[in-house]
């Protein structure tokens, strides 16, 4: 497939002739100019199906346009940063309509939470938590088949036949005992005055034609020639680039700038001054990053100048000492744990994360007196929005956003920080500026995976199997400030996702929260959010109570799923594929992870390899997932390939640090990733049924980390209680 | 003072610091966005052009340093055979995922391809291994070179 799916359309403002992203004025005008057909579908935000199809009582929301000129455009609600939600979204919107993906264009949705809503995530316009498939499942393939319906009518009742007698496929109506054929197109008109139906009938699985096989992502094309538009990509005429330092220690203010040197840089144009931050604005970014570079900033290092990571950890660990507030409690734990035959205690703690997303932060604003543009890659368009409402002080009406591909996501784009400091800077230059940080303010300024630290106990019987399991854990929660009103009663849905209701059967659990917001340091969701933290110590705790039995941990783990088939099953898969239990060399091993998060089931086996020096190495990974009905497999696979390599990276080498309040880390050299000579071979299974789908995006960051862990227990007898891995620990001496 | 590139067969004089570095003058001066901003310190390899056909980061390479050199970005990299060919094996296989760093990982396997038709595992990790992708699309990156290699083994175009 050559075409390019994400039409090319120029942004208003922008001055090359290649810019992808779709703005919400050509957005507005193309819908009016093409006089085509506009169909608005409510999302039915978990309604049942019978009241969901009743358009009259739903707000209207549209996702696709057929144009009296043929063309086919779908909007897409969920932002584009990898996953391929493009392309699966629009599987199920082609499946019900009978078109071809080759025959549709994409858009990105304006911000309009009221329209694009995410239905899985408090409808606001968020692409985040895996939910785009599970959130769209229904209500994109009822509208599909809402709009076949429709174009149907209209072409019956052109040919005064009854609509039984037609049918559509590849984006034409067919009638087949006279053979007539007419295209969408031609029916725009016609369609857009039939009555909405009040019931459709969705496809039953065995009917798929696209959902289930593997698709061609629409979004790749572009991406291969230099063609796609990010958003650090857009360039408005008259655009200046700016950088910038903030504070190197959060809650710090700027004491002094001098800023001789860097007005004298050629190419600079003017240094803004904010209170804890400051920008040097430039004809390119070369002269902004050299100005940077020559201004003499001394820093008011604020209350947070003495946070050290040790201090964070040592603080929270104290606080486990202390009861949280339950998250689940089943029959009683202390008791059964005091008479157990074997008592297993750990306390392990996990580190900060930073995102490193490939595309470093940045924004492109123009603020005018009477309005504000902004250009942005970013999960959370409507949120972007406000955000420069907010700090531009104009109504939102007035605010303008344009989305751009993101060049990856990870969580780091559900923040709108970005966003505000560039208003911040833009409110004080004339004309459009792109604020594009460094890779070390983009690491030094991330919104970090929370430090959490967790207490461990569990009682076992005679045969060595768990009969109470304890869970306590400390440290921040997103949603408290992400969205407050999820937490409730200390607790949150997605800090302890991963650790309550878990697959096993467990006669007494208790899981405790402690809800500690580490002073100095931002939290955000990072990618498998909850059970990025929650599933590393489940399953690694797992493995400790196999040790302590002296069992095989999948053998042990098998023999707490019966009332869990579909976790049992892909555990089954995952070993048997991996060959567990055949003999590897010395010093390598194998590990075992499950997990049941996001709508998915998921277990993988990986294999590593610890050199005498102490260096992990991971051989090979063998997923094996179960997430309903599958959309595009091969993005399935894509998702787990990505996920894994993603979780290797933290289980070896991740960890943001503390030191005087700053974070210590400043670029790919201090804060690895993984790269093409570390990556490990990798296999994907999946378990194919018609359950609803699940979530792909983020299952196969959390189930890598702790198998790698356990791995590295198996092939050297060390259990690692704190990530990353530290070669220094697994030394031969 | 002003220097003057050849980019993709055309000239341009532009008019910066001759310590600038090649990447914002293609991004920022020429407006050439394909080429990518990752690190700012030749860690990540999302910056990469050819220079005379070698794979070179853009990012730490002054503008003065360049004169006379023919560059070469993402943008015209499909004029090759090298670089038509991953280009097409990029999308056989369904490389990308967010694409960010694509360009750059295009730029250093047509670079690889075209000096050594017939790369192996360790001859990919050597020239890839500069690269960084955070999607995690090494795995198909690697079996797309292999994919490319084999239509020129083949020679068949495409």
């Amino acid at each position: 497939m050559t075409s390019d799916h994400l039409r090319p359309v120029g942004t208003d403002g922008a001055d090359d002739g290649h810019t992808i992203g779709v703005s919400r004025r050509a957005f507005l005008k193309a819908g009016v100019a093409g006089g085509g057909f506009v169909l608005g579908f409510g999302l039915p935000t978990f309604a049942p199906r019978a009241t969901a199809a009743k358009p009259a009582s739903f707000e209207p929301n549209a996702f696709i346009r057929i144009g009296s000129d043929g063309s086919l455009t779908l909007t897409m609600p969920q932002v584009e940063m990898g996953q391929g939600t493009y392309t699966s979204i629009s599987m199920l919107i082609a499946e019900e309509l009978e078109v071809d993906l080759s025959q549709v264009r994409l858009e990105h949705a304006p911000p309009d939470a009221k329209r694009y809503g995410n239905p899985a995530l408090f409808g606001d316009q968020i692409t985040g938590g895996s939910t785009s498939i599970r959130a769209f499942w229904e209500p994109l393939r009822r509208a599909g088949a809402t709009t076949r319906v429709m174009l149907i009518g209209a072409a019956a009742k052109r040919w005064h036949v009854d609509p039984s007698e037609c049918h559509a496929e590849r984006g034409e109506v067919v009638h087949k005992a006279s053979r007539r054929r007419i295209k969408y197109g031609a029916l725009a008109a016609d369609a857009a005055l039939m009555p909405v139906p009040e019931k459709v009938t969705l496809k039953r699985p065995e009917e798929f034609k696209l959902i289930g096989t593997p698709a061609k992502r629409l979004d790749t094309p572009l991406k291969v020639n230099g063609k796609a538009v990010y958003g650090i990509d857009v360039r408005p005429a008259g655009l200046k680039i700016a950088t910038l330092a903030q504070s190197p220690t959060f809650g710090g203010r700027v004491k002094s700038v001098d800023d001789s040197a860097a007005r004298k840089v050629k190419g600079v144009r003017q240094i803004v001054r904010l209170d804890d931050a400051v920008a040097v604005v430039a004809d390119h970014m070369g002269a902004a990053k050299k100005g940077l570079a020559a201004l003499v900033i001394e820093w008011d290092n604020g209350p947070n100048a003495a946070l050290t990571t040790q201090e964070i950890g040592r603080q929270l660990e104290q606080a486990t000492l202390s009861p949280g507030a339950v998250a689940q409690n089943v029959g009683d734990v202390d008791k059964t744990i005091a008479e157990a035959v074997t008592k297993v205690d750990a306390v392990y703690h996990v580190p900060f994360l930073a995102h490193a997303c490939m595309e470093p932060m940045n924004c492109t604003v123009h603020v005018r007196k009477d309005g504000c543009e902004v250009w942005v890659g970013t999960q959370v368009l409507a949120r972007a929005q406000v955000a420069a409402a907010k700090a531009t002080g104009l109504p939102l009406d007035k605010v303008v956003v344009h989305n751009h591909l993101l060049g990856g996501g990870f969580g780091r784009r559900l923040e709108t920080d970005v966003v505000t400091r560039a208003v911040q800077i833009a409110m004080q230059v004339d004309g459009p500026l792109k604020v594009v940080w460094t890779r070390e303010e983009d690491i030094q300024h991330d919104m970090y995976r929370p430090y959490f630290v967790d207490r461990m106990s569990a009682g076992l019987d005679r045969e060595g199997m768990p009969v109470a399991w304890s869970h306590r854990f400390a440290g921040s929660s997103i949603l408290r400030r992400f969205f407050p009103p999820a937490f409730k009663n200390g607790l949150d849905p997605d800090t302890t996702d991963g650790a309550v209701n878990t697959a096993y059967a467990f006669p007494n659990v208790r899981v405790e929260y402690l809800n500690i917001e580490p002073p100095g340091i931002p939290t955000a969701f990072w990618r498998s959010v909850g059970p990025s933290h929650c599933v590393f110590i489940v399953e690694t705790f797992m493995d400790e109570l196999a040790a302590a039995a002296r069992k095989d941990p999948v053998q042990y783990r098998l023999a707490l799923l019966d009332k869990s088939p579909r976790a049992k099953a892909v555990l089954q898969l995952a070993a048997e594929k991996a060959g567990w239990g055949q003999p590897l060399p010395k010093r390598s091993g194998r590990g075992v992870s499950l997990q049941s998060v996001f709508g998915s089931y998921m277990a993988q086996v990986a294999e590593v390899e610890v050199s005498k020096d102490g260096d992990v190495r991971v051989r090979r990974v063998v997923c094996a997932v179960d997430c309903g009905t599958v959309v595009n497999p091969d993005t399935v696979q894509a998702q787990v390939q990505s996920a894994v390599i993603f979780g290797i990276a933290a289980a070896l080498f991740g960890q943001i640090t503390l030191k005087d309040g700053r974070v210590e880390q400043t670029n790919f050299d201090t804060y690895r990733v993984l790269r093409m000579s570390e990556a490990p071979a990798i296999e994907v299974h999946i378990v194919r049924n018609t359950e609803a789908p699940g979530g792909m995006g983020e299952p196969g960051t959390a189930a890598i980390v702790p198998a790698v862990m356990n791995a590295i227990f198996a092939a050297t007898g060390r259990r690692l209680r704190k990530p990353p891995a530290d070669p220094a620990d697994l030394k031969l001496t | 003072m002003s220097y003057t590139l050849n980019v993709n067969g055309t000239r341009h004089t532009v008019d910066v610091d001759g310590d600038t570095p090649l990447l914002w003058v293609l991004r920022d001066v020429l407006g050439m966005t394909g080429t990518k901003f990752g690190c700012g310190m030749a860690l990540c390899g999302a910056c990469t052009v050819h220079m005379n056909g070698a794979p070179t980061r853009s990012c730490l390479t002054p503008v003065q340093s360049v004169s006379g050199a023919a560059i070469t970005t993402i943008e015209a990299i499909g004029n090759t055979a090298a670089g038509r060919k991953i280009q097409k094996a990029w999308l056989d296989l369904e490389v990308v995922q967010c694409g960010y760093c694509q360009s750059g990982q295009i730029m250093s396997a047509s670079a690889l391809l075209a000096s050594n038709p017939h790369p192996d595992d360790g001859a990919i990790d050597a020239a890839m291994s500069g690269n960084i992708c955070r999607c995690g699309t090494y795995l198909r990156i690697r079996e797309a070179i292999k994919h490319a290699a084999k239509s020129t083994a083949t020679g068949k175009e495409d």
